[in-house]
């Protein structure tokens, strides 16, 4: 069944309130395209999305016509090509972005595991040029947030100028909503698009 | 007979956002003038025109469509918002001319309730109405054009706080949540009637008591909500840490937050503050909560951490919700900090 809330017209909070009723009836995996005049009423719905774990991409159609489709529950994180080991795209003038899906790296032994992501995000401030981006999904949330052995160095990074990405889902997911100690928010559609333009994408 | 759409957004949500208006605000050619000792490049609340050494003339006027449906309340909530800019600067209020925009069409007895609230406001501020100008428009908007006197040497500038200053919050925040939750049948009357009760006091009780203390700087927290207008305060000299626990705030708000009650003001207000907040274990309708336009809002002053705390006893005493909700230190790389 095809989900839509138009909202032209409607002031906040009425698209959110609007589209967090269709919801209701919604089971995990639908989708329900909202349809809103303004770009705050786009970031109102984004926002909703991110804190109640939904997925969430937005379109622009026109100067007054906005396409938010959010996805009920927890986005299909598959759409990531997870297997990956590195992705070369066309060298651009964008640069690397490093992901980071795991708390730790490789597979195998967990603490393992950690002790090599910690290393590596050590490494990674030590080379001579930065990535632009880093980018944390899944388990990789928990590295961005309190208690991680990385923090340091993350903020390290970002002190550097180098962006640091956590999902928002991620977070709501593992209860870190309010543990996030470096860098900002980010949502999928931000996760598509940050990775569709960079130069590298580096994957431990 | 169809019914009259009153609330569309009214208040100070109704508000231009920060960032846009700054951008055309610097565009404007500036005249200088040494007796105006405030104008608008500190984003104060009222400006100030020196007329002798003892005396200068407060300015300011503020008007917004309905929030609420009731005409006399929202009278009395538009002039209390409105008078509330004088306070801010330290000021005592003189007169005050109406500002209206009626539909033509519109029972005149609606218009009666509103001004008759708005007088009401003015009488208790000790202030005599001097007339106003109307203008026949598609929705209602009502305010008040205030003038009041204030000591040039005692004027409460928005910037000009010290490190080791505390903060106080005069009034409770989360009016814009509520009125919005109200807006969609959504609010508990008890929490409705708490907000228009503090949305119609005068700042003037909390101003007097102020008066006696060394004030640093002092707002009106309105339609930019508490952080963006702290954040106003700092300008780039000192940074602040928000204590988000003690910051009174209405019954229930947070709950409406949660529920995504918000308006769209508060989501200009986010993006403008961006980067300079850094919130650490706040939840996320603590901070909807921060960022809240409210109308009619209470005052935030920078005064002496010694003061701090008998200036909130004696304004508790009268009845005022004050608290201290935070510290000013040294400039750090964020303006606001935000402990939960």
């Amino acid at each position: 069944m095809k989900h839509t809330v138009d909202a032209r017209g409607l002031a906040c909070p009425l698209p959110v309130v609007n589209t967090k009723n269709e919801m209701k009836n919604m089971q995990e995996g639908e989708t329900v395209e909202v349809l809103v005049d303004n770009e705050i009423a786009v970031q109102n719905l984004t926002k909703f999305a991110n804190v109640r774990g939904h997925g969430v991409q937005a379109e622009k159609l026109s100067d007054n016509e906005f396409r938010v489709v959010i996805t009920a529950g927890k986005p299909a994180e598959t759409a990531i090509p997870e297997e990956a080991e590195e992705l070369c795209l066309p060298s651009s003038k964008t640069s690397n972005v490093v992901v980071l899906s795991s708390n730790c790296m490789g597979e195998g032994e967990e603490a393992l595991g950690k002790a090599l992501m910690k290393a590596f995000i050590f490494a990674l401030t030590k080379q001579d040029t930065y990535p632009a981006k880093i980018l944390m999904y899944n388990s990789g949330a928990y590295l961005s947030c309190q208690g991680s052995d990385s923090l340091e160095d993350l903020k390290l990074l970002e002190a550097e100028g180098v962006e640091i990405f956590t999902c928002g889902t991620c977070l709501n997911f593992y209860n870190l909503s309010e543990k996030l100690a470096v860098g900002s928010v980010t949502n999928m559609y931000d996760i598509v698009e940050m990775m569709s333009s960079a130069g590298k994408i580096i994957k431990p | 007979m169809k019914d009259i759409i009153f609330c569309k957004g009214g208040g100070c949500t109704a508000k231009l956002g920060a960032g846009a208006l700054s951008r055309v605000l610097s565009k404007l050619p500036k005249k200088e003038d040494p007796n105006l000792l405030v104008g608008f490049e500190g984003s104060d609340d009222a400006a100030v025109y020196r007329i002798n050494a003892s005396q200068a003339i407060v300015s300011t006027l503020d008007f917004f469509p309905p929030m609420l449906e009731d005409p006399y309340l929202f009278g009395k909530v538009a002039a209390t918002n409105a008078l509330s800019d004088i306070y801010a600067m330290g000021g005592q209020v003189l007169s005050a001319l109406n500002i209206v925009c009626f539909p033509e069409k519109m029972d005149l007895n609606i218009l009666g309730k509103i001004l008759q609230g708005g007088n009401e406001k003015v009488t208790e501020a000790g202030a005599v109405l001097a007339g106003g100008h109307s203008i026949a428009d598609e929705d209602i908007k009502y305010g008040l054009s205030v003038t009041g006197l204030v000591d040039p040497e005692k004027i409460w500038r928005n910037s000009g706080c010290r490190e080791g200053d505390a903060l106080i919050l005069t009034k409770k925040l989360g009016v814009g949540i509520i009125m919005t939750a109200h807006r969609i049948r959504e609010a508990s009357e008890e929490v409705v009637n708490q907000a228009v009760e503090s949305m119609t006091t005068l700042n003037k009780y909390a101003s007097e008591i102020l008066r006696q203390y060394q004030v640093h700087a002092c707002t009106d927290v309105t339609g930019f909500g508490f952080l963006v207008h702290l954040s106003e305060m700092l300008e780039d000299g000192c940074s602040a840490v928000i204590q988000a626990d003690q910051v009174p705030r209405f019954d229930k708000v947070e709950a409406y937050a949660e529920e995504f009650y918000l308006t769209a003001a508060a989501q200009k207000n986010r993006n403008f503050m961006g980067d300079k907040v850094e919130f650490q274990n706040v939840s996320f309708a603590m901070e909807e909560v921060l960022f809240d336009p409210q109308t009619s809002g209470g005052l935030l002053a920078s005064v002496s951490g010694q003061e701090a705390d008998s200036i909130v006893e004696e304004l508790q005493k009268q009845g005022i919700p004050a608290q201290i909700v935070g510290h000013v230190i040294p400039r750090q790389e964020k303006t606001v900090y935000v402990r939960g």
